[in-house]
């Protein structure tokens, strides 16, 4: 009987997978501002340019290790490229209200969402933090990478300028 | 497992008529994440590590969505064989624990099947999963959510909670409101003070099978909340109340219970301030009454002290919430000194002080004839705004992040810990640990892709296990290789056959979203905690195998 259930669901799947499109867009899922007040990812965009989207927490070393290594950065990337970076933080109730002083105290440019009972990760099916996705000027995701190390922040500038010229990163 | 699997061949069946009924144009999109821990165990009774008779243990799980436009449905299939060691046996065999479908239309979102919610900071309800914990306390329902006007929010449930394969006897039902002020009309979006109220209210029923007290089948518990934010400040605070509900988690009392949570933030660019206060009274809240472990849990109660990372820090003396009783403070200031100054250097300097400190609840007996925490009593009174004697935990910890040039980057740490061994874990009768650690945490960049980083670590203590050093070694080679080395030696330990190196290795490789870790060695015993919520590892030694991976 399992056996049988299991072969449908696969065989259903499969059949999922070869009719529905290859396109992968940020869901619409509501999570949170800084300020409490709900935010729709539907509507996470940038004017057409490229966009990055960090999953992160407080008490993640490499995650805030890579961000802050963007953020010494981020000011020449916008100039040059108009890449906007979402980070999402993955805190729930113990470390949420210090997301914002974290955030502040860093001098972080970034836009920042509060995702504390991961129902963004979920939507992303992100396993880990940091989880990072570039989303092209029509916002689909074209790249992700699961993992953080120092070195990468030059990698993934190499990928969003590409894609601000409008090239292939494939 | 046969009728869960069932429904979920159900809900698949449905997603895949939906698509084919669907205009050709848009066929939706597939999605899903996978993962799996496998581990190989090895005898090893120097460390205690226990016999495993299948020598191999797995927990895997994939997750499938389907969405299209404002409909998403999906399925995770979990694979226990057997459940690693450390998580609940009753983790056993393969099936579907989750299966949902959901859709929105005009501002109406339906959800039937599994869910996971918060209420507030969910002090009063919040379903979630912890999958390295082994907590999954989703909800199994039906969930209405609802926006009638611009700035209100409304939520409601019925539901039955996951117990492992199954689910719990309780039913729980919950209900909460939002009111965003500002989004109630253009002109209050203006303002600078920013307003956001809530309210809550969550009950459960299960019936009472005891033939000699009275239990109550319904439990309600109430709550209301309140953000607001001007300028640069932020208070927060949150009040959630709950009738008598006893449980064998606070030994059958008749008590109610309550929680408070306040927080005061201020922050302005390079400076950043969090100032926080909870008491928590008897506010253990499950769907079943005689649940233990992680189990059936309705509701979280956050550790209100900073959640570690380094090594020792995070998992020799970790602290977790006291759903019994208790109080806490916190203090956390973030202050980046500018860069190009003698003090910053060339690329600033971040220091990040805490400070918090965790009592019991003040306790004094009912009546002269009831002892504290008597069974089928009122248990005890408590005066809100008395301290207990206890101390559980206090921590004042200071981190500075320097980044020196464009190839060093240096974190010292210390913190300093008093830390409760007979409450937090468990031991009666154990002294109160009091304990150094301090950390140099150094990366250095070879160039564009070679990074090795050093973690050097020292706990120091005169209880309990004595004196720990810890050395981590990472290389990565960016952006697809890690090699880490890690050795945990406690070489203080007041017993010197105990005075072991707990060493492993790992090697990962990172593609995109794959993810294929192995590592071998040792596993110490201990608590492991994600959140403030823990769960006891047993020793181990052995090889591991982890794949993570989405599309």
């Amino acid at each position: 009987m399992l056996k049988k259930i299991s072969l449908i669901i696969t065989l259903v799947s499969t059949t999922l997978m070869v009719t529905a499109q290859s396109v992968q867009r940020v869901p619409a899922v509501d999570i949170k501002n800084l300020d409490g007040s709900v935010f729709n990812t539907g509507k996470l965009a940038n004017d057409g340019k490229p966009m990055l989207v960090d999953f992160w927490a407080t008490w993640c070393g490499p995650c805030k290790a890579e961000l802050n290594a963007i953020a010494d950065d981020y000011a020449d990337w916008q100039k040059e490229t108009g890449v906007k970076l979402v980070a999402v933080s993955i805190d729930d109730a113990r470390n949420m209200e210090k997301v914002g002083p974290y955030v502040n105290g860093k001098n972080w440019e970034y836009q920042v969402l509060l995702d504390p009972n991961g129902d963004f990760k979920r939507a992303m099916n992100v396993n880990n933090v940091p989880h990072i996705f570039l989303v092209n000027g029509s916002g689909e995701i074209v790249w992700q990478q699961n993992s953080s190390a120092p070195g990468d922040e030059e990698k993934i500038y190499e990928l969003v300028k590409k894609l601000a010229k409008g090239e292939s990163i494939k | 497992m046969i009728q869960n699997s069932i429904k979920a061949a159900i809900f698949s069946m449905c997603c895949f008529f939906y698509i084919h009924a669907a205009a050709q144009p848009n066929l939706g999109e597939i999605h899903g994440n996978f993962q799996t821990d496998v581990q190989y165990y090895n005898t090893d009774t120097i460390i205690g590590a226990p016999i495993v008779p299948e020598k191999v243990l797995m927990n895997g799980f994939a997750n499938i969505n389907y969405t299209r436009d404002n409909f998403m449905c999906g399925v995770r299939y979990e694979s226990y064989l057997n459940a690693l060691q450390g998580f609940d046996t009753r983790y056993k065999g393969n099936g579907f624990g989750f299966r949902f479908a959901t859709f929105t239309k005009d501002n109406l979102t339906v959800t039937a099947g599994n869910f996971y919610e918060q209420f507030g900071s969910g002090l009063i309800l919040r379903s979630f999963e912890e999958r390295t914990l082994g907590i999954d306390n989703a909800l199994d329902g039906l969930r209405l959510k609802y926006a009638p006007i611009s700035g209100i929010y409304l939520k409601g449930f019925i539901a039955k909670q996951r117990f492992f394969f199954g689910q719990g006897e309780g039913i729980v039902r919950g209900f909460d409101g939002e009111i965003n002020i500002n989004e109630l009309s253009e002109k209050l979006a203006q303002a600078k003070l920013k307003v956001i109220v809530g309210g809550s209210f969550v009950s459960k029923y299960q019936q009472d099978n005891d033939i000699v007290y009275k239990l109550p089948e319904n439990v309600g518990s109430g709550g209301g909340r309140l953000k607001v934010s001007y300028g640069k400040f932020t208070i927060n605070g949150e009040y959630v109340y709950k009738i008598n509900d006893p449980s064998i988690f606070n030994n059958f009392i008749y008590k109610d219970g309550n929680a408070t949570l306040l927080g005061i933030s201020y922050s302005q660019k390079g400076l950043g301030i969090n100032l926080g206060a909870k008491r928590i009274d008897n506010m253990s809240f499950r769907s079943d009454r005689t649940a233990t472990g992680n189990n059936l849990m309705i509701n979280f109660l956050p550790a209100l002290t900073k959640q570690h990372s380094y090594n020792l820090a995070a998992s020799i003396y970790p602290y977790a919430s006291q759903p019994n009783g208790e109080v806490s403070f916190q203090g956390d200031v973030i202050y980046t000194i500018k860069k190009d100054t003698w003090l910053g250097g060339k690329y600033g300097t971040t220091i990040n002080v805490n400070y918090s400190e965790v009592h019991d609840i003040n306790r004094e007996v009912v009546n002269d004839t009831t002892s504290l925490l008597e069974p089928y009593t009122l248990g005890y009174k408590s005066d809100f705004f008395k301290i207990g004697n206890r101390v559980f935990f206090k921590d004042f910890n200071i981190e500075i992040t320097r980044k020196i040039s464009k190839k060093w980057k240096t974190i010292l740490f210390y913190t300093n810990q008093v830390y409760n061994l007979d409450v937090v874990q468990g031991h009666p009768g154990e002294p109160m640990v009091y304990s150094n650690i301090a950390v140099a945490d150094i990366t250095y960049k070879l160039n564009a892709s070679n990074a090795i980083r050093l973690e050097v670590e020292g706990l120091f203590t005169k209880q309990d296990m004595g004196d720990w050093a810890a050395l981590l070694l990472e290389y990565t080679y960016a952006p697809h290789w890690s090699v880490a080395v890690l050795d945990q030696y406690n070489y203080g330990n007041p017993e010197s056959e105990k005075q072991i190196h707990y060493f492993t290795g790992n090697i990962t490789y990172t593609k995109n979203s794959n993810r294929i870790s192995i590592g071998y060695g040792r596993q110490r015993a201990g608590l492991l905690c994600i959140g403030g919520v823990c769960r006891i590892v047993p020793a181990s030694n052995g090889l591991t195998l982890s794949v993570s991976s989405s599309f």
